[in-house]
């Protein structure tokens, strides 16, 4: 197995003296979706902000294969990210909100707005009615598909999510869903992605880590998830699967 | 105003409204080129906000006329009258530039400065792809406040000898001819009029549209 990111005994430490995050080592093989789950505030999005040194640990360190670690810009061009609320720049259209890295990186206009077309396509936007479109001339979805655009613009071998769906309803998440899982298919990325939605990891990850107060309690191949004894593991199952099995219930006695 | 005031002093009009004209856009561009880069720098060093906003508004206390004549004595200012003019309008228009910068930049979705960082943006390339951008609506209100404030003020400047309209409106004062006061007044409150109405296009230009839930 090749890290494409290797975390080693990464801690760290919020000022009131407590550990957002206690010596989690985690490897996240190339190629491959790993889930982040966790209920809030068990350190899944400052774990993912170490990949791209948003926020720096106080201890320990993380690998990125083929980075130099000296230098946080090209380091982060080397990452997608994507968030909640996809962070599009509200006064630029979504070609220039999707190409903004590569116009950093000083890339020909032509070959940039070839690259905008294309990433539009990918993500299922039509370019010819979406390129000069706002960010809020935009459904949540469409803005997810242009975030997600964005964060592979510039082919980085790493993509990080951040409750990429989290704000979207059920229907257009699932949909977001689809469209990611096929269009993973055809690129060739790491992705780490922080859910707390069970469901989602199951459906888009090969590997789930489940972080609890900071510490990393299980980090396990998706099929061996439901399968685990791990008392961690069982009551978030168990919390996320209630509803299910409450219907199930309900219909065995109707 | 009749046709015999105008033929006489149609010209003089005319030379001191462009004099006007420049003492107070030779001010301004002192002052954006100070206070926005201040403006920026406040952002990256907020600590020190509080004192250097304090001095602007101190500066801008200052009574116009004891203004003129505290500039008066010093040696290289004094020679040329305009060039008082020009540095007392200055620190004129400094506080509402810098002000609006700080506080436009600050005022951005903390979201989005981060995902500028964390997508690889540089420092440079952050301030001007996303937050003078963003602030620039803000910036333009700043600098509209002050554009009106620099022309309403450089009629004092004539007091120093500065000349553009003031020098008619002291005149009449002092020959008790309204017409002459006229004469300068309202060039002077058409240039404000059309110095605020431009800036107010520009500011609306430059006004980010917030997505429906209420962020930018």
């Amino acid at each position: 197995m090749r890290a494409a990111l290797a975390f080693r005994e990464v801690s760290v430490a919020v000022p009131n003296g407590r550990q957002s995050l206690h010596n989690v080592s985690l490897d996240v093989e190339q190629g491959t979706v790993t889930a982040i789950l966790g209920r809030s505030g068990s350190g899944k999005t400052t774990l993912l902000r170490t990949a791209n040194r948003m926020v720096e640990p106080s201890s320990g360190s993380v690998f990125v294969a083929g980075a130099p670690d000296t230098d946080v810009v090209s380091l982060r061009r080397k990452m997608g990210y994507v968030i909640q609320e996809t962070g599009l720049f509200p006064h630029l259209t979504v070609e220039r909100n999707i190409g903004i890295i590569l116009e950093a990186e000083g890339r020909p206009k032509l070959q940039r707005a070839n690259r905008v077309r294309e990433l539009l396509q990918l993500v299922g936007l039509d370019p010819e009615i979406f390129a000069k479109r706002f960010p809020h001339q935009l459904s949540g979805g469409q803005r997810q598909r242009a975030g997600l655009a964005r964060a592979l613009a510039a082919e980085p071998p790493i993509l990080l999510m951040d409750e990429p769906f989290g704000a979207l309803d059920p229907l257009t998440r699932a949909e977001m869903q689809d469209m990611l899982r096929e269009l993973l298919r055809r690129v060739d990325v790491t992705v780490l992605l922080v859910t707390h939605d069970l469901d989602e990891a199951l459906y888009l990850a090969e590997h789930i880590a489940l972080l609890s107060e900071g510490k990393l309690i299980a980090y396990v191949a998706r099929d061996d998830f439901l399968r685990s004894k791990e008392p961690e593991i069982v009551s978030y199952v168990h919390a996320f699967h209630r509803g299910e099995s409450e219907t199930r219930r309900g219909a065995d006695s109707a | 105003m009749s046709a015999p005031f105008l033929s006489q002093y149609g010209g003089e009009i005319a030379t001191l409204t462009l004099e006007h004209l420049w003492l107070t856009a030779a001010a301004m561009l002192s002052a954006v080129i100070i206070a926005i880069p201040a403006g920026v720098w406040l952002t990256r060093s907020p600590r020190w906000a509080r004192p250097v906003i304090g001095i602007a508004n101190v500066l801008q206390t200052i009574p116009s006329l004891a203004m003129f004549g505290f500039l008066l004595p010093l040696p290289w200012l004094g020679e040329r009258a305009a060039r008082i003019a020009i540095i007392a309008l200055t620190a004129y228009a400094l506080l509402p530039i810098l002000r609006n910068t700080y506080a436009g930049i600050r005022g951005i979705d903390p979201t989005l400065i981060e995902v500028a960082q964390a997508i690889g943006l540089t420092n440079r390339q952050r301030l001007f792809k996303v937050e003078l951008p963003l602030a620039a609506s803000f910036i333009f209100a700043g600098l509209r406040t002050a554009t009106v404030t620099c022309i309403g003020i450089a009629t004092i400047a004539a007091a120093v000898g500065a000349g553009g309209l003031g020098e008619l409106i002291f005149r009449g004062v002092a020959s008790v001819d309204n017409r002459l006061v006229l004469a300068g007044a309202v060039p002077a409150a058409l240039l404000a009029l059309i110095a605020d109405a431009a800036l107010g296009l520009l500011e609306r230009r430059f006004k980010v549209p917030a997505l429906e839930s209420g962020r930018v």
